[in-house]
């Protein structure tokens, strides 16, 4: 019987799985059925949080638990995952899309000498060989990939893969296997919160709103918050506003931005340079509106309203919290 | 200290990029080449490292064909104080391993103190190279920095890494390697004299047999390359802005099923 | 016959029109309402070399050539003609001059500081009296001992009020004409020396002009450039460098409407279809293309004759000629593409449209410069034929 489908566990930080997981999980199911496994490196694991890994179909959890996986350092959860690589013989390795799994992947295939396709966005079993896609060349092209030889790594954009349902009462055998913890090479010294909006991630959320240059200043994003907290999006900005200074540079979405994914995109006064379409043109349904009938963002929209934003934002949100109170 | 940059040329984002006749790779006919635009961050990183210090030196690195010459000639003409050129038919299908394995050879051979690469290339955006880097160097590493500060005595660096929702801090024992985030430094443009000082300084070539050793088969190989699939037409919603905001909701809620 | 730049010509070229597209387009518009100099921008001109893009490192310049030169003042126009001619005078009126007949001793003072860009310099030539007939000139310089005592006003003076150094053309003796002027470095501060009023113009207005008045002024003779009475000839050469310089900023100018108009007929519609498919349009836009195009080559094969050493008059006064009335032209006719809205300022065509027209004027008239080519077609350089 051929290897496992790893699927790295990406978690909270405070013992339970990201979300995301159940894509992972999900599609990994979908490639390997039974041979799923959720292989978790971290300081500590929740009961509830093995017990979800179970409900989305992991066949097994592999559990490194140790306080030297918190925080996160490439060598020391290289030197593990490897280690037990070697013994496991996996197939596939899967993460999803995060700062620290794009880094702990690539530095893991390096040590397995092995390939690896990083934000792919589908997978297709062909006989022996598993072929992944990813858009390349800012999303203008996609391309297919396959490796020489397995472990197969991988990381998978998030909001792209259909989610695992979660089964109640389906259970992983968990198991706590023992592998050396390499000593850490770098110090931690502090971790810096940004101040929270409230709102979702942008990489993780279903709806994201953003605001390009059509939003004419910092102070005017408070209405696209106001939109966001109604129905529980992400707002992000295009490179134009961020380089204006107006938003910070973790809310841009774009090529040297967020790459997101979502299930609704909602572009308010952006233009759509390809620059930002880069980052987003994978979302599901877009949305546009600009008062400019030949913004390129149209060329992409399923829906489009050539209007002043700032009638529509209000309106829009009037309406959304009409609907969401039924 | 020693500073060595990797940087790879890519497409000019703006530039229409066409497959070409064998189905896995683009057609190079038309293109505007530039450097890839995280890798100018770490280049203005090293400069400045070295402009703080007061002394040091900062080599510019790239794999790729003859044309790559011209981007590392930009690196020399913003301040690199050297380039090293990794041309050589063996690399053609080089994957981010075997890339990553001609880069860690070079910042062997020249004994780097710290490495710098951009967070991705924005052809493939792969974002690899700087992690398989660090592995085969057995070097600590960190990803998508927003800042960084090298200690009085170049023993290490402190780097803040951007994750989700916040910075993380570390020190990294040097040697070390980095991968720069946009937001990291705003790049200086070449000067004038900086561009007339570039054809002064050295671009040394190296072949792959100049790293010892064969060119192992990349792991990672592009089956074929496709167009998108065009996204269905859109809808102009008309009509005024209470109506049209209506329908949109609507057409959300009942057609797209997205909210 | 080889029409290609150098890789160093090329990287030259796209450092400024990076700079330009990303520092100077966003504030061009505003700075040309407000007429405000735009201190800030120019500053890192100087910073990245283009302040004395032809000058050796030495003397504190890029040590690039004059095709250099053009092909960033180019680029630097397109975005904004007042920038451009801040940069032209600084490096053909000012930087040019200094480097040709000054002094090591002066040279290190009074060009290092402006050709590094630190500060700037002003070329003050003309009067109210004395425009394009240079040979009259009002303003005396009378020898005083180890100075000449100076008195008289310059007029229309490029940067006048931001310079820290003026070149300044006087009479040193007024039986001689125009064989008897001579240039002299006037440095702000010196007593005597103010500046009058800034002139509030049609076009180029974030760039100042404005009037040099010297009463009773006190010159070293340390700082007369050349001898006594070479004066003209100084000013002339420095003028048929001025001329590509010129030449370019009207090419950069006609370029970046004519780059406007092309963006416009592709997205904008008439009779139902995209205003560029109209036959009436394209016939405009590829006039415009054409002549920039030959105007381009005209300034660029100037620049090689001078960075060859060979005689380049003639060819800079039909490069300024061809590229001032192309500039006019295309600047026109970019309103004409554009319709209504091309009157409007949120446009901009308009913009190039009054920054065009003085490009017809300084350095030397449309006029004049028909007469110098002519003069030079005819071997007759005093006018007698």
């Amino acid at each position: 019987m051929p290897g496992a489908f790893w699927c790295i566990v990406e978690d909270d930080r405070n013992g339970s799985p990201k979300k995301v997981m159940a894509e992972v999980i999900g599609e990994a199911a979908r490639l390997a059925p039974g041979r799923v496994e959720a292989v978790w490196l971290t300081d500590k694991a929740s009961e509830a949080g093995l017990k979800q890994l179970g409900e989305w179909g992991a066949a097994r959890v592999l559990l490194l638990e140790n306080a030297a996986f918190a925080p996160y350092r490439s060598e020391v959860w290289v030197a593990s995952a490897a280690e037990l690589a070697g013994k496991e013989s996996p197939q596939a390795i899967l993460a999803p899309v995060t700062s620290r799994q794009r880094e702990f992947v690539a530095r893991l295939a390096a040590r397995l000498g092995v390939g690896l396709a990083a934000d792919s966005v589908g997978f297709a079993l062909e006989g022996d060989k598993l072929v992944a896609t990813r858009p390349v060349y800012a999303g203008k092209l996609l391309s297919k990939v396959t490796w020489a030889k397995a472990p197969w790594v991988a990381t998978l954009r998030p909001n792209v893969f259909r989610p695992a349902a979660s089964q109640p009462g389906k259970t992983a055998s968990v198991e706590r296997p023992t592998v050396t913890a390499a000593g850490a090479l770098m110090k931690f010294v502090e971790r810096r919160e940004e101040v929270s909006t409230g709102l979702p991630e942008l990489t993780e959320a279903e709806t994201v709103i953003s605001g390009g240059r059509g939003m004419k200043g910092p102070e005017n994003y408070v209405i696209l918050e106001d939109l966001g907290r109604v129905i529980g999006a992400a707002v992000g900005a295009s490179r134009a506003a961020v380089d204006a200074g107006w938003r910070p540079h973790r809310f841009q979405i774009g090529q040297t931005g967020r790459t997101i994914s979502p299930k609704l995109y909602l572009g308010f006064g952006v233009s759509g340079a390809i620059q930002h379409l880069a980052g987003m043109r994978t979302s599901k349904v877009i949305v546009a509106i600009n008062k400019d009938p030949e913004a390129p963002i149209f060329k992409i929209a399923d829906y489009g309203i050539v209007a002043d934003l700032f009638e529509v934002v209000p309106e829009l949100t009037k309406e959304f919290k009409k609907l969401l109170e039924k | 200290m020693k500073i060595l940059v990797t940087i790879k040329q890519v497409p000019d984002t703006a530039t229409q990029v066409k497959i070409a006749a064998d189905g896995k790779t683009i057609d190079p006919t038309g293109i505007t080449w530039i450097v890839s635009p995280y890798d100018e961050f770490a280049v203005e990183e090293a400069l400045r490292i070295k402009e703080k210090r007061g002394q040091g030196e900062v080599v510019a690195v790239s794999l790729g064909p003859d044309r790559v010459k011209e981007a590392l000639r930009s690196c020399l003409a913003m301040g690199c104080d050297r380039a090293i050129h990794l041309n050589d038919p063996a690399w053609a299908a080089a994957d981010t391993l075997v890339t990553a394995r001609a880069l860690a050879k070079v910042i062997e051979q020249e004994s780097a103190q710290l490495v710098l690469c951009g967070r991705q290339a924005i052809d493939d955006d792969m974002g690899a190279v700087t992690a398989q880097l660090a592995e085969l160097l057995g070097w600590p590493c960190a990803y998508w920095i927003m800042e960084e500060t090298i200690d009085a005595d170049a023993k290490s660096v402190r780097a803040a890494r951007q994750v989700e929702g916040g910075l993380e801090v570390f020190d990294l024992p040097l040697p070390a390697v980095l991968a720069a985030q946009k937001g990291l430094n705003e790049p200086r443009y070449p000067t004038l004299k900086g561009i007339m000082g570039a054809k002064k300084k050295e671009i040394k070539d190296l072949k792959a047999s100049d790293l010892g050793g064969a060119v192992e088969p990349p792991q990672l190989s592009v089956v074929g390359l496709q167009a998108l699939p065009p996204r269905p037409p859109g809808r102009i919603i008309q009509g005024d802005v209470p109506t049209a905001v209506k329908e949109l909701v609507r057409s959300l809620r009942e057609d797209a099923k997205a909210i | 016959m080889k029409l290609e730049l150098s890789a160093e010509q090329q990287m030259i070229q796209a450092m400024a029109r990076e700079f330009a597209d990303s520092a100077i387009k966003p504030i061009a518009a505003e700075i040309d309402r407000d007429a405000r100099f735009p201190h800030e921008t120019v500053k890192r001109m100087g910073e990245l070399g283009l302040m004395g893009i032809a000058v050796p490192e030495r003397w504190g310049g890029s040590g690039a050539d004059a095709v250099s030169y053009v092909v960033a003042l180019e680029e630097i126009a397109r975005a904004c003609a007042s920038h451009a001619v801040v940069m032209s005078v600084n490096n053909s009126l000012y930087g040019d001059p200094l480097l040709r007949y000054g002094t090591d001793v002066q040279r290190e003072r009074f060009l290092k500081p402006v050709a590094s860009g630190h500060t700037h310099g002003c070329f003050a030539l003309t009067e109210p009296q004395a425009g394009s007939d240079a040979t009259n000139q009002a303003t005396l310089a009378v020898r005083d001992g180890a100075d000449y005592i100076v008195n008289g006003r310059k007029r229309f003076i490029t940067t006048g009020r931001e310079s820290s150094f003026a070149l300044v053309f006087c009479q040193t003796d007024r039986a001689e004409g125009h064989r008897g002027i001579s240039a002299f470095v006037v440095e702000k501060g010196a007593p005597g020396f103010t500046v009058g009023k800034t002139e509030d113009k049609l076009g180029i207005r974030a760039s100042d002009t404005a009037e040099l008045i010297f009463e009773d002024c006190r010159v070293p003779a340390a700082n007369r450039l050349g001898d006594e009475g070479q004066g003209f000839k100084i000013a002339m050469t420095a003028i048929d460098g001025g001329r590509i310089g010129i030449a370019a900023q009207a090419v950069g100018i006609a370029a970046g409407a004519y780059e406007r108009s092309v963006a416009y007929a592709r997205e904008r519609k008439a009779f139902g279809v995209l205003i560029g498919q109209h036959q009436m349009v394209q016939w405009m836009l590829a006039d415009m293309a054409t002549a920039i195009d030959g105007a381009r080559l005209l300034t660029l094969r100037a620049a090689t004759l001078k960075d060859g050493g060979r005689p380049y008059r003639t060819a800079a006064a039909m490069a300024k000629l061809f590229a001032s009335e192309t500039a006019m032209k295309v600047a026109t006719d970019a309103i004409q593409v554009h319709g209504g809205y091309g009157f409007i300022r949120e446009y901009e065509v308009e913009r190039a449209f009054r920054d065009a027209k003085v490009t017809q004027l300084y350095e030397g008239t449309s006029q004049i410069q028909k007469l110098v080519i002519a003069r030079d077609l005819l071997g007759d350089h005093d006018g007698r034929a």
